[in-house]
């Protein structure tokens, strides 16, 4: 395969946290490492056995094939495979995955002399998995606590489990981890449009008589500066936005944890301590 | 200078953090949770302990005062204006007579009912309305048994040591008006305390459970077709009715519906069908039994709107799934509250307090009830599901 005229840049030796030398090659454009390997045979061990289990299951059809937690009654032992067996491994293997995976782009970071953001960034989708399927699990007792691995029963699953608490929308966690996700929409929302406008040579092309110039980011500013009066910025508008990012993402993990463990009933009742506030009470 | 937003903002976020952390009431792990679904679909019930706790003590059903000899002469012929419990023995008509204190008027004793000077009167109100509760107790146990099954109620269910049961109901006064610019509520966005303290509608017992305003909204397609006419509104009030049923028993919505398709009998768990007999049973007592009992009362016994106090599903339940934990106190009384005995409707219009001494009544009772026929087709029903 032909090396595009920019990866001799990033084929740099070492920044290996595993193995040294030993994996510290490329696949074609793929950089394998030994957290490469790691990921192969834990994607491959789980998807495989995510085949076994719909084998074992009703359908084939891609939507409602569904691999599900033990009973509850199993607590936080191990189930037999198809009763929630598979599930229980699967989980290992998705974790081995999703970790080597992040600790792979480590490894890439260091080779790139960059900071961690990606991987870091990344862990946070996994803490929010984390949280899901190991710790709201063990918090509560068994491991039927976690949801199916299928792609309608794991929002059956969302719908009952929000319903337990009688009205969702009352969780505050639930609430920051909307807002948050509807504030990350909005922004890239903002910064796309933005970007997309200052980047448009005009219909023509002869923006200004020149075919090739698009506007600057002192445009971009002064967009933003008339009509809010504060623009964030060209670097900043990144950084907003992977906090807007990930913190809709950890709201998420916090409010599912909460749910259960340390809120056993509907979500509207624990407003009450606003009702009970000194101030009107 | 421009930084002086940091303390006031340090404070505030101080004092809601020690408002959130301190004021509400989190619970610690371990919990409680029961299965009542297909592994990985979350129908789970979660139980708070300490809920548990104070609910098994505060729901303990008492044992008779004695065993009564239930042979004997009747209490119609020892007794007057005995038409409901006259087939009693004389020993059965007292014991029970003794329960009802205990139950109902603990405090205030006999003289809660009865003219001491003149024990078959009618003279005072709550004896009147005692006897219609009896007769309503009766067509519970008789009539209802699709919801209250052979566990069947007595007066204790609701009673609980109370003169008037302490989870009652009546027309509410609505959110009121707000200011000029936001002073349409939409009957509700205020504190909602008979729907689990949600901001949803205000109305709903009455709509439901006194009127028969339908609550079934749930469109039957994905898309919107045209031919369901609900609106949001209508959702919120049907939800409405929904979490009060839900506080009412301790239970999350996942009890009774597997909320993919919280219509479909077919997913529901049978627990949906005690629900909706449920339903009906307590708009036939609110219809039949207690608002014509109106004129009888006096206005502290009355709501603020004036009209009477009315049941719903946590009269009986009390926050338990099934009341008193599914002991059933009524096989101790099976003579007296399990069948129908006089059916005949008092007129209350004529009742004068203080006056009337014997308050006559129809021949017969008007109701909601199943008729049997219907009964046997909705436990057909019930068990199919």
């Amino acid at each position: 395969m032909a090396l595009l005229s920019f990866e001799r840049k990033y084929r740099v030796r070492g920044g290996t946290l595993i193995g040294g030398d030993l994996f510290d090659f490329w696949v074609g454009p793929f950089y394998v490492g030994f957290f490469g390997l790691t990921t192969a045979f834990f994607a491959g061990l789980g998807t495989a056995l995510m085949a076994y289990g719909a084998a074992l299951g009703p359908t084939w059809n891609i939507w409602r094939i569904s691999i599900a937690p033990p009973d509850l009654s199993y607590g936080l032992g191990l189930a037999p495979l198809a009763e929630g067996g598979l599930w229980q491994i699967i989980t290992i293997c998705a974790i081995g995955a999703f970790v080597s995976w992040a600790l792979r782009e480590v490894e890439i970071c260091r080779k790139l002399g960059m900071g961690f953001h990606v991987p870091f960034a990344f862990a946070v989708a996994i803490f929010a998995y984390v949280t899901l399927v190991v710790i709201r699990p063990v918090l509560m007792g068994a491991w039927g606590h976690g949801f199916p691995y299928g792609i309608f029963s794991h929002l059956d699953w969302v719908s009952n489990v929000g319903y337990q608490y009688l009205h969702f929308h009352y969780n505050p966690a639930h609430m920051l981890a909307v807002s948050l996700f509807f504030t990350t929409t909005l922004a890239l929302a903002l910064h796309g449009g933005l970007i997309l406008s200052a980047s448009n040579p005009g219909r023509d092309g002869t923006l200004y008589n020149n075919p090739n110039e698009v506007k600057t980011p002192e445009h971009e500013d002064t967009f933003f500066r008339d009509i809010i009066g504060y623009s964030v910025g060209t670097l900043g508008i990144h950084r907003l936005g992977l906090v807007l990012a990930l913190n809709a993402g950890f709201w998420s993990a916090v409010c599912i944890v909460i749910s259960g463990p340390l809120w056993n009933k509907g979500w509207p009742e624990w407003w009450n301590w606003w009702l009970d506030l000194p101030i009107w009470s | 200078m421009n930084q002086l937003w940091i303390p006031f903002a340090a404070a505030g976020a101080v004092f809601v953090g020690a408002a959130v952390i301190f004021g509400a009431d989190w619970d610690t792990p371990p919990v409680d949770t029961v299965q009542i679904g297909y592994r990985g679909t979350g129908m789970v019930q979660v139980l708070d302990r300490e809920d548990q706790v104070a609910l098994k003590l505060a729901n303990v059903a008492p044992e008779p005062a004695y065993e009564p000899d239930p042979a004997g002469s009747l209490a119609r012929d020892v007794y007057q204006n005995v038409p409901v419990l006259g087939h009693l023995s004389e020993d059965q008509f007292n014991e029970l007579m003794a329960d009802i204190t205990a139950w109902v008027s603990p405090v205030e004793g006999c003289n809660y009912c009865h003219n001491p000077d003149d024990l078959a009167s009618d003279e005072v109100y709550t004896k009147v309305v005692s006897r219609r509760m009896l007769q309503m107790t009766q067509h519970i146990n008789e009539d209802w048994q699709p919801h209250v099954a052979q566990t069947g109620v007595t007066c204790y269910t609701c009673h609980r040591g109370n003169p008037v049961p302490a989870n009652v109901w009546s027309r509410d006064l609505g959110p009121g008006e707000k200011g000029r610019a936001v002073g349409w509520r939409g009957g509700q966005n205020i504190v909602n305390k008979m729907a689990a303290n949600t901001s949803l509608p205000t109305d709903a017992l009455e709509n439901y459970l006194l009127d028969e305003q339908p609550i079934r909204v749930h469109s039957l397609t994905a898309l919107p077709d045209g031919t369901n006419k609900n609106t949001v509104k209508e959702t919120e009030t049907s939800w409405a009715l929904m979490m009060h049923m839900s506080e009412s028993l301790g239970v999350g919505c996942v009890t009774c519906h597997n909320t993919r398709a919280l219509n479909d009998w077919d997913q529901s768990p049978p627990q949906r069908v005690s629900a909706w007999h449920g339903i009906r049973m307590t708009r036939d007592l609110n219809v039949s039994y207690l608002t014509p009992m109106a004129p009888a009362f006096p206005a502290n016994r009355k709501g603020p709107e004036g009209d009477v106090f009315k049941v719903s599903c946590a009269t009986c339940h009390n926050g338990v799934q099934k009341p008193l934990y599914g002991v059933s106190m009524l096989q101790d009384y099976v003579n007296s509250l399990a069948t129908k005995s006089d059916t005949g409707v008092p007129d209350f219009t004529t009742y004068k307090p203080g006056e009337t001494k014997l308050l006559p009544s129809s021949a017969n009772t008007t109701s909601l009830a199943p008729v049997s026929g219907a009964v046997e087709g909705e436990k057909a029903l019930a068990s199919a599901d």
